[in-house]
């Protein structure tokens, strides 16, 4: 199957957001990672063609991938 | 004189009463979109009063809650003689007595904080020393800046905007302690070049009123901050103006500038950031 440009976006996003949870304690991990999948599960309904909400919960993401990933947070719930 | 006082006294006796009753009749909300929530259901103008001044305002609303619903105009009437004369004054009235979800940014009111930019009538201003014109057979429009991200109805998202301000270090720059220890002086004449410079309140109407900011935005620096940047060049104590001039001496930060002048045009101020960006100009062309 071949991705739309904004798809590849997406999972990029995603990818960054597993990588940036292995920089976590190890024991917290696993709460990082299932909250990143809740946070795209949340918007799975999205109409793939509606591109303006799609590019905003990009932004959101990636305000919050930002602010997650600082290393002062050690846990997440 | 008697006979006034008492009359004056006996409608004031007369007031609150009136009010009480008046309250949720002088402002209604009639909404261009049915069905969306609850709330906004439509209501019609029913004011006893024979004078009333209704101005009907269209105000731009997007909540972040539901990202799949797009942007749409609500519009609100008010009556103008039992609002305050400024824009702002119409926005608060909405939000405390029409629709407590609609959302601006404000905090001064007096034009000196920049936090109620927003686009009124196809003009970048500040909400707070924007009349309300009173022709009230026309509408009132008000969208956020334009070509901001929105965060919610008409608050711009100015993330990109600040991180501009913060890179060109907006701050003196002194490696040499003042000479009596204490402060850093300047004569009168030198204080004199920054006039018109200092009293940029950073409120964002400039830059995003300037077409090549729309398409440069990540690049281009943009005419408040630019502004900003020729305040730090042209003060006299500042140590650093030759990296200053070469941090902008290529061709995005200054050079997307065609002066196109709507910057100028305007700033709630009255400040002329085109002269400010043609002097950075002349500064390196000059040196």
């Amino acid at each position: 199957m071949r991705y739309s440009g904004l798809q590849k976006e997406v999972l990029a996003l995603y990818r960054k957001c597993l990588r940036e949870s292995r920089k976590k304690p190890i024991d917290t991990r696993s709460h990082f990672e299932s909250y990143a999948r809740a946070e795209f599960q949340k918007s799975l309904a999205l109409d793939k063609k509606d591109f303006a909400a799609i590019e905003y919960l990009m932004r959101k993401g990636q305000r919050q991938l930002e602010m997650y990933s600082s290393p002062g947070i050690k846990d997440i719930r | 004189m008697a006979t006034l006082r008492t009359t004056s006294r006996l409608f004031t006796a007369a007031r609150p009463v009136f009010r009480a009753q008046q309250l949720r009749g002088l402002a209604t909300i009639a909404d261009t979109v049915t069905g969306a929530q609850p709330k906004d259901q439509t209501g019609t103008v029913n004011d006893p009063t024979k004078d009333a001044k209704i101005k009907t305002f269209q105000i731009y609303r997007w909540n972040p809650d539901e990202p799949a619903s797009k942007p749409r105009m609500q519009s609100y009437s008010l009556d103008l003689n039992k609002t305050g004369p400024m824009m702002l004054d119409a926005l608060i009235r909405i939000k405390n007595e029409v629709d407590p979800t609609l959302t601006f940014r404000r905090s001064c009111r007096e034009g000196i904080c920049g936090s109620c930019a927003m686009n009124i009538d196809g003009v970048n201003t500040l909400a707070c020393l924007c009349r309300i014109p009173t022709d009230t057979t026309k509408e009132s429009k008000i969208y956020p800046l334009p070509h901001t991200y929105v965060v919610k109805d008409i608050v711009p998202d100015l993330t990109q905007f600040y991180k501009q301000y913060k890179s060109i270090k907006p701050y003196l720059q002194k490696t040499t302690p003042a000479p009596d220890g204490k402060e850093y002086r300047q004569s009168k004449e030198d204080r004199k070049k920054l006039d018109g410079l200092y009293e940029c309140i950073l409120c964002a109407c400039c830059s995003t009123s300037c077409p090549s900011y729309w398409w440069n935005s990540e690049e281009y620096l943009g005419p408040a901050v630019l502004l900003q940047s020729y305040r730090w060049i042209a003060d006299s104590r500042d140590e650093k103006k030759e990296e200053r001039k070469a941090a902008l001496d290529n061709s995005m930060s200054v050079y997307r500038c065609h002066t196109i002048l709507n910057c100028s045009r305007t700033c709630p101020k009255g400040l002329n950031p085109g002269l400010a960006v043609a002097e950075i100009k002349k500064e390196l062309a000059l040196h």
